[in-house]
């Protein structure tokens, strides 16, 4: 096969518009405290009104990096992510920053200077579709955080409020070359409620983990379990139709919710009185999609379920960031290379359900091979320890059914690409000067099952290192437990 | 192989279809990588020659007879073929249609009489998903149905050791184990506690000592129950115990010691923590390597470094794949997890061939490349335990082994589009 096209929107803020064809503002609408400080009516307002104040987000990041020295490595075999390899290369980070990528860098008086001989550099692991701490270890009915399974409709909740941050496989995930990840809730429900990009930093509070600036996700689920969820519990949906019904009578109230706001917004802007509509916390979040602000991360497996999905969007103009799981979108490669929606998916997993019967190695090599943005994710704890190794038989499976890949684009598949569904590829996700120092020194070639994160950065702090076992964070959790070497 | 379970019908066909099968499965693999546990270990550039379905020799200096098909594998590596243990193939299609669902018994008179054996589907689309990974035999075990809480059932059943090659009978050896699952899920099925769970497991074993079965017992035990433990109570079946916590592991050794079992443990996660103790017994650990979470308070200090360090204090293991029938090809790539954690690479090789043959009391029949053994025989395009490798050619008693799947058909039709 040829070579893979580079998608070149991955670094372009993605604008959508609203069905009437206004751009909906929305810049207020999560702070009740924006609304009282510019009272309806205020004759004192100037005669053109700037769009409403803009405040800070509730439930704010309150992330700050850790301590990054300058720091070189030097004569590593460098995996950028945007498409090449460089061997003998050297990567500086600065202030948290990657300042160069290449083979002749002057690391800057006093810095750290690390010995790549023989070793591999990529950027950090991303994983696109994580429950880390909503589904928190040990899985104990005290730690099932992760699905309002009691309604289908919970687009109100948000798994950042779930987030234990001493869930101990952040540290294992960490030690797989994990530096960010979208955290979401379970697919029980049609509208399983807000997902949440965190920094994989070892925190008490779930805002120091929360990526600066990143967009927020809803997560939606066709299929089977919304379906078997409520229809064995005798309530809709009870049925693949039940959960399409569902999906577009919402969308009709959230488009509603939409227009109400959106006069709101006219008229304030014009300075005539006007009283802000009540908010509704899951109508919001729809809103939000509907604004293009807040990106839609779809599960679902089957091929022909993704294809009424992309309808439902079309109908209610509302884009579908990325299918996740979709075991079957193998078949339907080419549509989803024209809607430009993002695949989020496995290698190995496949036969636990019906919906996951038709799962084969080769989804993604065929997706990418069709210019589909792919991506490996994990879903699970023991696999985001090890997506590199999983990329690998993706590849390989690739390569039996005759499409080579080369790993200077397979990388993108756990870095790049899972950024862009996140929403924060003009961020990190590849090596390049000016994004995050989110960087992973592999022991060798990334794609071997050998292969070990020795030294994990994330904004250029060092927050993984296997040369001292003996300090590699362990959540509170653990401590005094009879744990074993990490 | 034995027969006794194979219709006279089976017999038949198999004598009638011996001549031609025979001729094929006669031929030699020149220019091999051999990586072999057991006495031929590693042969840069090596000749198999398998005759009848055999391996009749293998090594550096092979004389070859005059006429023989020769297979050349070009200097790739060539390995016996995987044997995976603690999976469910031909038990389970999909997991969550309980129709194709056929390791676990609902039954109050079947618990240590249920019996792998029966329900084996050799059509499973998961056979050839699992050689696809190179495996060629693999131990299935029963598991418990836990959908009816009030059933109290200590064991899980008999395992059996089944064939991966393409054919109607996929039984190669019943019975060649009792499942039995201890700590916080055995004991919920037995008393809801550890120190109910363990005296109800001695309770058994002394009555059962006492007397022979006769009627159901006390303990809940039919009497096909009773009569299934007779073998693993005279230590000749061995105990295959699900346990994971170091305490737990030290009541199923005392247990062992106190009734002259003969026991392989399963799962094990805190193995590491009484190696020395393990070793002494002389009792072989099945593990998954990756299995490294916390999940419950069974576990607390579950590692990854559990392979190694057991091997270290001289402990037998065997390495799983990674769920009882979809993921067990991904066991090769567990043994290069635990190689990347310590384990000896030679090791890594053996804890999925050869070591899982002996545990299960088959190496005089598989596990390794040696005169004398069935030719199961995977030859590959690099390091079996890289993902990034796939075997070449695959064969099950000299048999070739066709190279696709379900899954690879499903690709190939939409690959043409």
């Amino acid at each position: 096969m040829g070579t893979i096209s580079i998608q070149k929107g991955a670094l372009v803020k993605r604008l959508y518009r609203y069905a009437a064809g206004s751009v909906l503002a929305f810049a207020a609408l999560s702070s009740t405290a924006a609304l009282a400080a510019a009272p309806a009516g205020d004759k004192a307002a100037p005669p053109v009104p700037a769009p409403a104040p803009a405040v800070a987000a509730p439930y704010p990041s309150t992330y700050r990096p850790g301590p990054a020295p300058d720091t070189v490595i030097v004569n590593a075999s460098i995996l950028t992510a945007t498409g090449v390899r460089i061997d003998n290369g050297s990567i500086l980070m600065s202030n948290g920053r990657i300042v160069a990528v290449g083979t002749d860098i002057q690391a800057p008086a006093g810095a750290r200077v690390i010995d790549g001989t023989g070793k591999w550099v990529t950027p950090g692991i991303i994983d696109a579709h994580s429950h880390l701490g909503v589904f928190a270890a040990p899985g104990v009915d005290g730690h099932a955080d992760g699905n309002e399974n009691i309604d289908p409709y919970t687009a109100h909740v948000w798994a950042e409020h779930s987030i234990w941050p001493q869930d101990p496989v952040f540290t294992k995930a960490r030690a797989g070359g994990v530096t960010s990840l979208l955290i979401l809730p379970g697919s029980a429900n049609l509208f399983g409620g807000r997902g949440v990009t965190v920094k994989n930093v070892p925190a008490v509070t779930v805002q120091q983990m929360k990526f600066p600036d990143a967009p927020y996700s809803l997560k939606i689920a066709c299929g089977e379990n919304p379906k078997g969820r409520y229809g064995s519990r005798g309530r809709a949906p009870a049925t693949r139709m039940g959960n399409v019904a569902g999906f577009r009578r919402t969308w009709i109230d959230a488009a509603e919710y939409a227009r109400k706001w959106d006069a709101y917004e006219r008229k304030r802007a014009k300075g005539e009185a006007a009283e802000a509509p009540k908010r509704d916390l899951g109508l919001e979040t729809l809103a939000g999609v509907l604004k293009g602000d807040i990106l839609v991360q779809n599960h679902c497996y089957r091929a022909d379920e993704m294809a009424v999905m992309l309808d439902v969007g079309h109908e209610f103009n509302f884009k579908i960031q990325a299918f996740h799981h979709a075991v079957e979108a193998y078949k339907i490669a080419d549509l989803l290379a024209t809607e430009q929606n993002c695949v989020a998916t496995w290698a190995t997993r496949w036969g636990f359900k019906m919906e996951a019967y038709d799962a084969i190695e080769e989804n993604a090599a065929i997706l990418a091979s069709h210019g589909v943005c792919v991506a490996i994710h994990s879903d699970e704890q023991r696999l985001i320890q090890r997506l590199n190794v999983e990329t690998a038989v993706a590849l390989a499976a690739g390569r039996r059914a005759g499409i080579d890949i080369p790993q200077e684009e397979a990388i993108k598949w756990i870095t790049l690409n899972a950024a862009r569904i996140m929403g924060v590829a003009d961020k990190t996700g590849s090596l390049e000067p000016g994004k995050m120092a989110d960087v992973v020194l592999w022991s060798r070639n990334p794609f071997s099952v050998y292969a070990i994160a020795e030294k994990v950065f994330i904004d250029g702090a060092l927050v993984h290192d296997t040369s001292d076992p003996s300090k590699i964070y362990r959540s509170d959790f653990e401590v005094g437990q009879p744990v074993g070497e990490e | 192989m034995k027969l006794r379970h194979l219709s006279l019908t089976a017999i038949g066909l198999a004598g009638l279809l011996m001549p031609s099968a025979a001729l094929a499965q006669s031929f030699a693999i020149t220019n091999a990588h051999i990586l072999s546990p057991g006495p031929v270990g590693e042969v840069a550039r090596g000749t198999i020659l398998v005759r009848d379905g055999k391996i009749v020799s293998a090594g550096a200096d092979v004389n070859l007879p005059q006429g023989i098909s020769i297979i050349d594998a070009k200097g790739g590596y060539v390995t016996p073929g995987l044997i995976a243990v603690n999976t469910a193939l031909g038990l389970v299609e999909v997991n969550s249609v309980s129709g194709t669902v056929d390791d676990k018994s609902r039954s109050m008179r079947i618990s240590a009489a249920f019996d792998v054996q029966y329900g084996l589907n050799a059509a499973s689309t998961l056979i050839p998903v699992a050689r696809l990974g190179g495996v060629t035999r693999a131990v299935v075990m029963p598991d418990y149905d836990d959908g009816n809480k009030e059933r109290e059932a200590p064991f899980a059943g008999k395992a059996a050791l089944i064939s991966l090659g393409q054919g109607a009978n996929i039984l190669f050896k019943p019975g060649i184990g009792m499942v039995l699952e201890v700590g916080e899920d055995g004991a919920a099925r037995l008393g809801g506690s550890r120190a109910s769970e363990f005296v109800q497991l001695r309770e058994i074993f002394s009555t059962l000592k006492r007397r022979k079965s006769e009627g159901d017992d006390d303990w809940g035990l039919s009497e096909a129950d009773r009569k299934a433990l007779e073998p693993v109570l005279a230590g000749k079946t061995p105990l295959i115990v699900m346990v994971h916590r170091a305490a737990d592991i030290e009541q199923v050794l005392s247990l062992a010691q106190d009734y002259r079992l003969k026991v392989i443990l399963s799962g094990a996660e805190e193995a590491w923590r009484v190696a020395d103790k393990i070793a002494a017994m002389k009792v072989p650990v099945l593990l998954n390597p990756t299995s490294n979470i916390p999940s419950s308070f069974d576990q607390i200090g579950a590692t990854l470094h559990n392979a190694a360090i057991l091997r270290k204090a001289g402990v037998e293991i065997a390495i799983s794949g990674n769920d009882g029938g979809h993921r067990v090809r991904d066991m090769r790539y567990n043994a290069g997890i635990a190689v990347s954690r310590g384990l000896p690479q030679a090791a890594g090789l053996e804890a999925i061939t050869l070591a899982p043959a002996r545990i299960f009391g088959v190496a005089d029949q598989v596990g390794s490349i040696e005169a004398g053994k069935l030719a199961d025989i995977v030859i590959w395009d690099g390091d079996p335990l890289e993902p990034l490798t796939e075997p070449v050619a695959i064969y099950v008693e000299g048999k070739e082994q066709p190279m696709q799947s379900r899954a690879t058909q499903l690709g190939n039709r939409y690959l043409k589009r």
